[in-house]
């Protein structure tokens, strides 16, 4: 009876592992299908591929907020890592926002269908892939804060260098829009999404900074 | 048995109660404390562990109380009880750092002067360089071993949730550890001054199991000591487990570790042997406090990490418990030797 209890509560924890990991995957796979309908927008406008890849954007975002909720309920059930649970639950909402995010700002471009100019597809197209890999970078430091502590601060950088990054091509972006001879509505509309791109390596770069602070917490 | 062996007893059951009221918390009160470990098996493992370290291997750190003081009457060994019990309560009361262990070798003492015995100074001194020597070995063992565990942790990489569970084991078995090393070093504390005196025979059970007259004593007090985890240690080890929240469940688990080894090392007649029989230096056998042992590791942590944060106040308290511990217990010990024997005409010593 002791040995299948104990066995059943590694099974469980083992399970638990699995599930940590597969709502990062998600995190990871919103990134791809997010890039991927942003290019296809890009190039065709709203066509059957971006619905489709909106879907899964909001297939993926759903599926993520299951996991997360079982994954919460399980450490508060279990009391499982007494210390650093509140740390933990707070860095998987904060993670699960950035979903909410790609699902947002597909949903606003299905919506508004923002005419972006040949001129600036260029640079919009390099923020939205420098901001999902920021995201993914964050998503990296996620994993090694549960795996391998002492990787947690080279992910940190990399998080930090590519919000830095998105942000010398968001400026100059929103620059190039202002000083273009399109009306101010058309003008205001681009650096919307501009800034929802760019929003989405702040708050990497914002979750990064209080991962930094558990990591810290988690070394003994 | 007659009434009054029962009430004598009672001193040393009650101190044992105190103990395992106050000092279950140094081996499980982390674990508790952060709901790494639920009450009730913590309570049953300490329990059951601190009786068999006390039927088992009690009987060395008795042994060199002995050679302090043998308290010839058991009026006598009731007194020394008590006073310690009141001087650990009093000073407890006061939130003085206390420990049994130095209450009892200062009523010991205080018997002495009134009986008009000998105290053999070599024995006093040993014991008092075992006292300043348990805080220090416990820190050096926790600092030695932090960095050893760590780096095996950094190497080996297990998965936060993985680890967790495994620190859960891994506080309970030194739960248990911790909890043999208490019973087998602070069970002379408790009944240590009725072994001259004690009013048992030998029992057997079956074939197997045969306790002699020392080892029902200290069964005896180990139940006591059952007693108090149970009754009175939770809200204890709620205290202690928030208060050294700051350490990490696996930080903790060294603190546990490092106590358990010290007062293992102080109380094993085996391991002395062992010591001996390797012609390396050999550990007194001594009853030293769990309390201090605790203290003692997590100031070594504390060094290791560079020192910030650490209260030196508390070690310039324990030092002064060192000397008013002792004093007090003697000073309450002759109080009430001279009440039993001049008001209730009681023979206090032979």
């Amino acid at each position: 009876m002791f040995f299948k209890n104990n066995s059943s509560l590694l099974g469980r924890t083992r399970k638990l592992e699995a599930q940590v990991d597969q709502f990062l995957d998600k995190v990871n796979q919103c990134g791809k299908a997010f890039s991927a309908a942003f290019q296809i927008y890009l190039e065709n406008g709203v066509v059957e591929d971006f619905d489709r890849y909106l879907g899964e954007v909001q297939t993926i975002e759903h599926e993520a907020d299951d996991l997360r909720r079982n994954i919460e309920l399980e450490l508060y059930r279990r009391t499982l890592i007494p210390d650093l649970r509140g740390d933990v639950l707070q860095l998987l909402e904060n993670i699960d926002d950035l979903t909410n995010i790609y699902k947002a700002d597909l949903f606003r471009i299905s919506v508004q269908q923002p005419d972006i100019l040949e001129e600036f597809r260029a640079d919009f197209l390099e923020l939205a892939r420098t901001a999902v890999a920021c995201v993914d970078s964050l998503v990296a430091a996620a994993r090694s804060f549960f795996t391998d502590i002492d990787a947690v601060r080279d992910n940190i950088r990399e998080v930090v260098r590519l919000e830095s990054d998105a942000d010398r091509i968001s400026s100059p972006l929103q620059r190039k829009i202002f000083s273009s001879d399109l009306d101010l509505a058309h003008k205001t509309n681009l650096r919307y999404f501009v800034e929802r791109i760019d929003e989405l390596a702040n708050q990497a770069e914002d979750v990064a900074d209080q991962l930094a602070i558990y990591a810290i917490k988690r070394r003994i | 048995m007659e009434l009054s062996i029962l009430v004598f007893l009672a001193g040393g059951l009650f101190l044992g109660w105190a103990l395992g009221a106050n000092d279950a918390a140094n081996v499980f009160g982390t674990a508790v404390g952060t709901r790494m470990i639920d009450f009730v098996t913590a309570a049953t493992v300490c329990s059951i562990f601190v009786i068999l370290g006390a039927v088992i291997s009690g009987a060395g750190t008795t042994e060199t109380l002995g050679k302090l003081g043998t308290i010839t009457a058991l009026p006598g060994a009731f007194s020394a009880a008590v006073s310690a019990a009141i001087t650990v309560y009093i000073m407890t009361h006061w939130g003085l750092p206390v420990s049994t262990s130095q209450a009892i070798v200062g009523a010991i003492v205080g018997w002495n002067l009134f009986s008009g015995s000998t105290t053999d100074m070599g024995t006093l001194a040993t014991i008092v360089s075992a006292w300043l020597f348990c805080p220090l070995l416990a820190g050096l063992m926790a600092a030695s071993l932090l960095p050893l565990v760590s780096w095996t942790l950094r190497k080996t990489k297990p998965h936060l949730l993985r680890l967790d569970q495994a620190t859960r084991w891994a506080l309970l078995l030194a739960g248990a550890f911790g909890a043999y090393s208490l019973g087998a070093n602070n069970i002379a504390n408790v009944m240590g001054v009725f072994v001259p005196t004690s009013p048992f025979g030998t029992i057997q059970w079956g074939t197997f199991l045969t306790l002699n007259s020392v080892q029902l004593l200290f069964l005896l007090g180990g139940v006591a000591i059952a007693v108090g985890v149970f009754t009175y240690s939770r809200r204890v080890m709620m205290t202690v487990g928030n208060d050294l929240f700051q350490l990490s469940p696996v930080a903790a688990w060294v603190v546990v570790i490092a106590h358990s080894v010290v007062l293992f090392v102080f109380a094993s007649k085996g391991l002395s042997s062992l010591l001996a029989g390797a012609n390396l230096p050999q550990l007194p056998l001594v009853p030293v406090s769990s309390s201090q042992a605790v203290v003692g590791a997590i100031l070594g942590i504390g060094l290791l990490k560079g020192g910030a944060g650490i209260r030196w106040r508390v070690l310039g308290g324990i030092g002064i418990g060192w000397v008013t511990t002792p004093v007090c217990a003697g000073l309450v010990c002759l109080v009430i030797l001279f009440v039993l024997k001049n008001v209730f005409g009681q023979t206090v010593y032979l």
